[in-house]
């Protein structure tokens, strides 16, 4: 167990020109997997399938079950869960983890090769969530796109949120007032420690502090309390949208992040003095799950796995975005790429988030809320009983929406997670010809392989 | 129970295997997606499922009674689905949580199962995108009163 | 990113002039203020080898677009480069023919373009010469088609509403 580093925070700088390459990977040749039909074991007797309820709901009838079941099931992976996944020596064996596992945290199946309790080699196999958004994307205008995209990415939708209208404001050319700036980049502040909460109490669960799950909760109540009063709902806020944002703070949100300031910090700092010291959290993540700073550049890991690793890396510096660059924040880097210093970089992050929160609220300007450009902002609803103008520009405007003009553009927000990025092309219309988004979490699943060579409990 | 003779033993031991039978109704892992962090809220310390018994969400659905299917079902994940439904043991009960599950959701396209009770049968439907804790644990509550006054027999 | 990206005196610029140095035939271009290079599929291996060689050594992604009918070619294969150390980033565009879609797969120059590729596959169409592994990596296995061109429908299912059937 090596002595875990310190983490540097200030204005650090990105490192110089000439860094080490990374060597391409050797190339892994793997079959394709066997599928066969599964014999279907324990499907009920029509007695017991249940009543139809009295909704007039849609019931799976048991005669219906087998045809759409052998369907579905034709696809079933065969019985040898991890076929063409052979171990490369006699001493491992080949373990299928996912895609329904508790510490997967979403549905991620693994191949792994285990020797005793070192994973050798990983083989992730991803597309057990894959909801077609991007094809959704083209169907939908860019009024209606926010709604769609905000779910991507369920743990921090403002981000994919404020990714979006950031690009399609680009492609338009839509200025977006101080205030709804300002709103901006304090809910997605606001979201950034509500998803490092997450994260703690996730990790904590999954390492072992199974009390860190509740404590980690606790303090997200009270950003989706926030939430919740703010734009109408806990998670997938279709908040942040082009033009602005949708409505203004509520009265007494003063009083809110006031309160908010007040509670967390005190909770991060009991978090911190339960796990930053424990031996056995630090046995459990010293030294575990090491990616260098090159694996990074050759996988596109961003985001804290980078700072971790050592790169003082943040595109709220490196290309700010929405007024951020008025704010004082640091940014916490690491320098051995493990697991604790992953840990040590969230933590820090949080502090520094809820300090870039306290600046906005304090700083916070007053106009509107999103841009008065007609094309796009649609009237005051109290005007639609008074001005038949301002009817038929709030229909053309939900229906219809506004055409962008013709351009592609890439813009990217750093996320809780890293790189966010959307590629948006559009041919002139009021939907989206392509919408292609950059995920963070992609590029950080696909360099699994190399990271968990050494995991060792 | 069908064709069991009901009589005043019968009838109140029923009553009985259906009351023990909420009590402790020990709730799959099945969170796929945003559905599954508002189910987390619910079992977390804020909105307490451990009033109900079901705080441990079990990872064997071999030790679970309900699967809660909380997110969107993809093509490729549905057989998955299927098959967990399948190792559970009886009496088991499922509840459809939040809008993705129910019907496919706002994702009305190629990638998605339009409604898991095309995989597998529901017992509860809970709407929402995704619901808060409170509406799933109504939802969770219907089922307990459904099964308590037989209008679900397993 | 605006037009000071070409500035020869700025390190983003002087990353660009080297790279337009090299690759006479490619076209430099400008987009809403990002820099973009136009290549032929023969040359987007060379061109990222020497990207990253002059310090775009981030992989940021790979997507593809299908833009139906365009006298360049039906696809555009579109890879974003970053330099963190010159705050550049760079966009490569190859468009690719509609009929046997195929581009050198990058995999070889960096190796995190190996699920990009595999995505850009399973739902355009796109093969990648030279890709360890082109499978599918979203849709099941066997899944036929190719969702995210222009001619596969959205695949929505229309919905049913029971309580308005006559009963039979």
């Amino acid at each position: 167990m090596s002595n875990p580093p310190d983490i540097v925070t200030g204005d650090a700088e990105a490192p110089a020109f000439g860094a080490p390459q990374a060597p391409p990977l050797a190339p892994v040749d793997e079959a394709r997997r066997r599928t066969h039909e599964l014999w279907l074991s324990g499907t009920e007797s029509p007695g017991d399938m249940g009543r139809f309820t009295s909704e007039g709901a849609q019931e799976m009838l048991a005669e219906e079950a087998p045809a759409i079941l052998a369907e579905q099931m034709g696809r079933l992976v065969g019985d040898d869960y991890t076929a063409g996944f052979a171990p490369s020596s006699g001493d491992t064996q080949i373990i299928n983890m996912g895609p329904q596992h508790p510490a997967t945290h979403g549905v991620l199946r693994l191949h792994l090769e285990l020797d005793g309790e070192t994973i050798r080699r990983a083989k992730p196999i991803i597309g057990y969530l894959h909801t077609g958004m991007e094809k959704t994307a083209e169907a939908l205008t860019y009024v209606q796109g926010a709604t769609n995209v905000t779910r991507m990415d369920y743990m921090s939708p403002f981000f994919n949120e404020l990714c979006y209208s950031l690009a399609v404001e680009r492609l338009a050319g839509i200025q977006v007032p101080p205030r709804a700036q300002a709103i901006r980049v304090l809910m997605t502040e606001l979201n950034r420690v509500a998803s490092h909460l997450l994260w703690i109490a996730t990790q904590g669960l999954d390492v072992g502090a199974l009390s860190m799950m509740l404590y980690g909760w606790r303090e997200r109540e009270l950003f989706l309390a926030f939430f919740e009063k703010t734009t109408g709902l806990r998670m997938n806020h279709d908040y942040i949208r082009p033009g602005g944002v949708a409505a203004d703070l509520p009265d007494g949100w003063e009083d809110d992040i006031a309160g908010i300031l007040a509670k967390v910090p005190a909770g991060i700092a009991d978090y911190a003095a339960l796990l930053d010291d424990n031996p056995i959290f630090k046995e459990r993540t010293v030294g575990v799950g090491v990616i260098t700073a090159d694996e990074c550049r050759a996988f596109g890991v961003t985001g804290p796995i980078l700072r971790a690793a050592g790169v003082a890396w943040d595109l709220r510096r490196a290309f700010p975005y929405s007024g951020i660059e008025q704010y004082r924040f640091d940014i916490p880097v690491g320098s051995g790429g493990d697991v604790y210093d992953r840990y040590r970089v969230r933590m820090e992050e949080m502090r520094q988030s809820l300090r870039l929160v306290e600046q906005v609220a304090a700083a916070m300007p007053s106009g509107d809320y999103r841009s008065d450009d007609l094309k796009v902002t649609p009237p005051p609803r109290a005007r639609l009983d008074q001005s038949m103008e301002a009817l038929i520009h709030h229909f053309k405007l939900f229906t219809e929406g506004f055409r962008v003009p013709p351009g592609e553009v890439y813009q990217a927000v750093e996320s809780p997670r890293g790189e966010l990025g959307m590629y948006l092309v559009s041919r002139g219309g009021a939907k989206p010809w392509r919408l292609h988004v950059r995920g963070p979490s992609f590029a950080s699943v696909h360099s699994a392989d190399p990271v968990l060579g050494d995991v060792d409990r | 129970m069908a064709a069991t003779p009901q009589g005043f033993l019968t009838t109140t031991l029923q009553k009985a295997v259906n009351w023990a039978r909420t009590r402790s109704m020990w709730p799959a892992t099945f969170g796929l997606a945003c559905c599954a962090i508002e189910m987390m809220a619910t079992g977390a310390a804020h909105n307490d499922l451990a009033r109900f018994g079901m705080e441990v969400f079990r990872a064997s659905p071999r030790q679970a009674d309900l699967m809660i299917v909380a997110g969107r079902v993809s093509q490729k994940m549905a057989p998955v689905l299927r098959q967990v439904y399948d190792q559970m043991p009886d009496p088991k009960w499922v509840i459809s949580m939040g809008a993705c599950a129910s019907t496919g959701g706002m994702f009305n396209n190629y990638a998605l199962v339009q409604g898991v009770d095309q995989v597998v049968p529901v017992d509860i439907y809970v709407p929402g995108c995704p619901p808060g804790p409170q509406s799933l644990m109504h939802g969770i509550l219907t089922l307990h009163e459904k099964i308590r006054s037989g209008e679900i027999v397993r | 990113m605006t037009g000071a990206a070409f500035d020869a005196g700025t390190p983003a610029g002087a990353v660009l002039a080297a790279l337009a140095e090299r690759f006479a035939a490619a076209q430099f271009a400008d987009s809403r203020g990002d820099p973009v290079v136009r290549v032929a599929p023969a040359d987007l291996v060379p061109l990222a080898t020497a990207a990253r060689e002059t310090g775009l050594t981030t992989f940021i992604d790979l997507c593809a677009v299908d833009y139906l009918s365009r006298p360049e070619g039906r696809f555009e294969v579109v890879v974003h480069l970053l330099s963190m150390e010159a705050r550049l980033r760079l966009r490569i565009l190859v468009a690719v023919p509609g009929d046997d879609p195929r581009v050198p797969s990058l995999t070889g120059v960096f190796p995190g373009a190996n699920f990009y590729e595999r995505e850009a596959y399973d739902l355009f169409g796109i093969r990648f010469d030279g890709h360890p592994d082109l499978t599918r990596l979203l849709l099941p296995d066997d899944w036929e088609g190719h969702p995210l061109r222009k001619d596969h429908p959205v695949g929505s299912v229309p919905v049913q509403f029971r309580a308005l059937e006559e009963e039979p």
